[in-house]
């Protein structure tokens, strides 16, 4: 079989070394409160960067470079940038028209279904939602019971390879009521059809030759999805679950313990009333804090769920309801988890550095740190209050104007046309 | 002092809406008669009436009984202006009874402590389906639409309502008091509205809000054309869209003469009594109020075009999201709009949507109401202004905590037609209020006691207070449960 093209990372880290040798610029981010959530807050602090990359992070007594730029944060927080781990940002243009939307193979089992070529980075909803502070987001497809494979993107560049940054970074797989129609309209045959796909996947790949002869029994899919597991298979590539519902969560976690899955949890609204087997599990959730509403899927579901799931030592990523256009609200999902229990730094850390964990890129992103890649974000206050403005964003080291289509709609409309 | 004027330009229509004020000499269908039993011997014999001369579906609603109780030492927002530290106010039969630095108690109140708390009006959602469409959502609570034609102004919201609706408790913790329910926006012109009080019930009459005037769902843009388009029916047009609001306007001017008519002279056999038109001609006589679901400018502008052509007035435009773009038009015409703080995009005449909306109308001297049309937004009204005041403010456009938080009472009262007893704290107003936490435009303030006409019906701290609907029965108790 022919694999699919992936869009290459190296491909973008050559070409940001290329672009920024023009623009290499220094800027020092002086007199603000540095969170650097990898450690302790820094009063007074210092962020330099250089070029792309953090170049020092500390206290006052941190060496500004002669000749950079400064920007003066006194009185202001600053932050890495926010990392919403479950969004359609780039994928998706008008909600209703189809053809704007990336986020789906329309068929059961898309696991070669890699999003990254359906990247817009002309998207409106870029520079919408980076001048809220989200720098980066998992873009995940969706749609289907096994939907395919996410990619970590930068919200900024000009072309697909400049955005991506991890690619994949994860399997998405749905055990939801929405999946049902993948296992004849039962739970128990979804589970079914995930167990057969993942044995398939490994039968394919023990007796290669014989599939390519015709030597063996037809499996459960095409050659080309049960490649795209083996990386699964190896525990290379996490598989996101999305289940809400106690049952499905444990059959979640009772299928990682049979093939030896990476498993991460997407929904898990009814988290809480098993957090510590999650967390025994290790497994990690992404999760929206502000997800209540009873449903059959997740009559438990309730505000709690973060304060619960972090308090038993589980590792959560915060994300926003809407996926798309206001995936920017992850702010405001992470101000009502601290309002429902969630200790202030841990509704911090789940916006920054824990999504970075669970998608294996905190060597780069996450944390202030130097050597990490520098999306950082000033902000005019407590970055959850609805208070507080976003002052200056960067991205890759490059600072981002904080225009964006709604703002120029606010400047046509700022005064209206005075007619008799 | 445009609002002001604008007030005071409105008072004769918010008089002729509320049915208990209303001095037009004649009868009407859909005035609500007299509580008097049918066959009760004072009254006329059961078979000597009409049906539309008795009383439709009245309210049996109740305000739950309660001792005066004072709240104290609190940070008293009012919503008409001011704002009152250190502040005290004090409920008893149901109504605000005074409220001030300075307070003196009946013997009998209840204290209740409120330093370091704030206290606001009850929130007001002018755009709500609650108990239309119920949770879990399933076909069987899907009730808020009858998209079986593009007119269906006979269908009454309140004969939809499911009152054990688990959703109800969770926007009532949240300190929203009084909400109007409509129906969906699949029609042209969807049915009648209802106004309940969160309270729990049996029936809706047991939660609907007592001489609360009714409204008319209407909706512009995609959503019928979408519905009915794909069907091969009409409208599949916004020209379509138009066609079907004016033959259905047409109709109901005719109805309504041939019945305005009789009811005079009482002549003769009545008219034949259609539903569908009896609420459109109430519309034209002024009685129902226009609550039309509406995003894009042009279009909010025909509808304009529309209701001066037919002479009624359209209360509020609900979504507007281009709102902004016209706020002058909406405030020479007086026609509000109920709008989210930052929704946006999720389909093409929602493309346009900017967080500075509701700060721009109000700038405009326009009439704006936070709403929600969302079971997860309803139960955060405050954060939702909270957002529209800061973007307005960091956009420069200078929005007080009271607009802000009149977006999320006084105004969505006044949409509602019910401004007279509720949406502000002053003397002799229903006595439905919120004690927060802290400053309810802080994303960690929560709503600590909801009380509504002067009872305690929420208090965080007490579970027993705690709405539990029937469908949540039979679940294990959550260990901890704090709503």
């Amino acid at each position: 079989m022919k694999p699919r093209v992936r869009i290459m990372v190296a491909v973008f880290l050559t070409a940001l070394t290329a672009s920024t040798a023009v623009t290499a610029q220094t800027i020092a981010i002086t007199g603000g409160t540095v969170v650097t959530v990898s450690g302790a807050r820094i009063p007074n602090g210092t962020v330099i960067i250089r070029d792309s990359m953090i170049a020092a992070v500390g206290g006052a007594d941190v060496a500004v470079p002669a000749g950079a730029t400064r920007i003066d944060a006194t009185g202001k927080i600053v932050t890495p940038g926010l990392i919403n781990a479950s969004a359609i940002v780039g994928l998706i243009e008008v909600g209703s028209v189809d053809g704007t939307n990336e986020t789906s193979e329309h068929r059961e089992v898309a696991a070669s279904f890699d999003v990254a070529e359906g990247i817009d980075p002309a998207s409106v909803l870029i520079p919408i939602t980076r001048v809220e502070g989200v720098t980066s987001v998992l873009m995940v497809p969706s749609g289907s019971f096994v939907s395919g494979q996410s990619v970590f993107a930068d919200l900024a560049g000009s072309t697909i390879e400049e955005m991506v940054a991890k690619n994949p970074v994860a399997m998405h797989v749905s055990l939801d009521e929405g999946a049902k129609g993948a296992g004849q309209g039962a739970r128990a045959g979804t589970l079914d059809r995930l167990r057969t796909l993942l044995n398939d996947a490994r039968e394919y790949a023990r007796r290669k030759a014989d599939f390519q002869h015709a030597q063996m029994q037809p499996l459960s899919a095409p050659a080309a999805e049960l490649e795209a597991l083996q990386p699964v298979l190896a525990g290379r590539l996490p598989l996101v679950i999305s289940a809400d519902r106690v049952f499905d969560i444990r059959s979640a976690l009772r299928v990682a313990r049979e093939f030896h899955l990476r498993v991460i949890l997407s929904g898990a609204a009814e988290g809480w009333e098993i957090a510590d087997e999650i967390a025994r599990a290790n497994v990690p959730v992404l999760m929206v804090p502000l997800s209540n509403i009873p449903s059959f899927d997740a009559l438990g579901a309730r505000y709690e769920n973060a304060a619960r799931l972090a308090a038993a030592g589980v590792k959560i990523a915060i994300v926003s309801g809407d996926q798309g256009h206001n995936a920017r609200l992850m702010r405001q999902e992470a101000g009502n988890a601290v309002s429902y229990g969630l200790p202030y730094d841990a509704a911090l850390r789940a916006v920054t550095l824990s999504p970075a964990e669970i998608l294996g890129v905190q060597d780069r992103y996450g944390s202030l740190e130097t050597g990490r890649i520098a999306n950082v974000v000033v902000w005019s206050g407590d970055p959850f209050e609805f208070s507080t403005g976003v002052e200056h964003v960067f991205i890759r080291g490059r600072e981002i104007p904080l225009t964006s289509r709604q703002t120029e709609l606010l400047d046509r409309y700022r005064t209206l046309p005075t007619r008799q | 002092m445009a609002r002001i004027i604008r007030g005071a330009a409105l008072a004769g229509v918010i008089i002729a809406a509320v049915p208990g004020c209303r001095t037009a000499g004649s009868a009407s269908p859909n005035t609500p008669a007299p509580a008097a039993h049918p066959d009760s011997a004072h009254g006329k014999r059961f078979t000597d009436t009409l049906s539309f001369d008795r009383a439709q579906y009245p309210s049996t609603y109740q305000r739950r009984p309660s001792p005066p109780i004072l709240i104290r030492n609190a940070t008293i927002l009012t919503a008409t202006g001011t704002e009152i530290a250190n502040g005290s106010i004090l409920l008893q039969d149901g109504k605000i009874v005074s409220l001030g630095t300075s307070i003196t108690a009946p013997s009998n109140a209840v204290v209740v402590d409120g330093t370091g708390k704030f206290v606001t009006p009850g929130i007001i959602d002018t755009h709500s389906h609650l108990g239309v469409y119920a949770a879990p959502g399933t076909f069987a609570e899907s009730n808020g639409n009858e998209a079986t034609s593009p007119v269906t102004s006979q269908v009454w919201a309140e004969h939809s309502i499911w009152p054990q609706d688990p959703q109800f408790p969770l926007a009532q913790a949240a300190g929203v008091t009084t909400i109007e329910v409509l129906p969906g926006s699949a029609n042209l012109i969807g049915g009648r509205s209802v106004t309940i009080h969160l309270v729990p019930a049996r029936t809706v009459q047991e939660m609907k809000f007592p001489g609360a005037p009714y409204s008319l769902k209407m909706a512009c843009g995609e959503n019928p054309m979408r519905v009915y388009g794909s069907r091969g029916g009409a409208p599949s047009t916004r020209m379509g869209n138009m066609a079907g609001y004016r033959a259905a306007f047409i109709s109901a001017e005719r109805y309504r003469n041939r019945w305005d008519h009789w009811l005079t002279t009482r002549e003769g056999d009545p008219p034949d009594r259609d539903l569908q038109m009896e609420t459109l001609a109430e519309v034209l006589r002024g009685h129902i109020l226009v609550q039309n679901h509406c995003y894009r400018a042009d279009e909010m502008a025909q509808m304009l075009d529309l209701a001066r052509e037919f002479g009624f007035h359209i209360r509020s435009f609900h979504h507007a999201v281009e709102g902004y773009k016209i706020g002058d038009m909406l405030a020479r015409d007086h026609v509000a709009v109920s709008v989210w703080a930052d929704w946006w995009g999720f389909k093409m005449e929602a493309f346009d949507g900017i967080q500075q909306n509701a700060a721009l109308v109000q700038q405009a001297g326009g009439t704006v109401a936070v709403h929600s049309d969302s079971e997860n937004g309803i139960q955060r009204l405050n954060q939702e202004a909270a957002k529209a005041m800061y973007a307005g403010r960091r956009a420069g456009i200078p929005i007080t905590r009271d607009q802000a938080l009149r977006w999320i009472t006084a105004n969505p009262a006044w949409v509602i037609g019910l401004d007279s007893l509720i949406g502000t704290l002053e003397p002799g107003k229903n006595a439905d209020l919120v004690v927060w936490s802290g400053d309810p435009f802080s994303v960690y303030s929560r709503a600590e006691q909801v009380y509504i006409d002067g009872a305690l019906m929420y208090d965080r701290g007490n579970p027993s207070t705690w709405w539990r609907t029937d469908f949540e029965l039979g679940n294990e108790p959550v260990p901890g449960r704090d709503r």
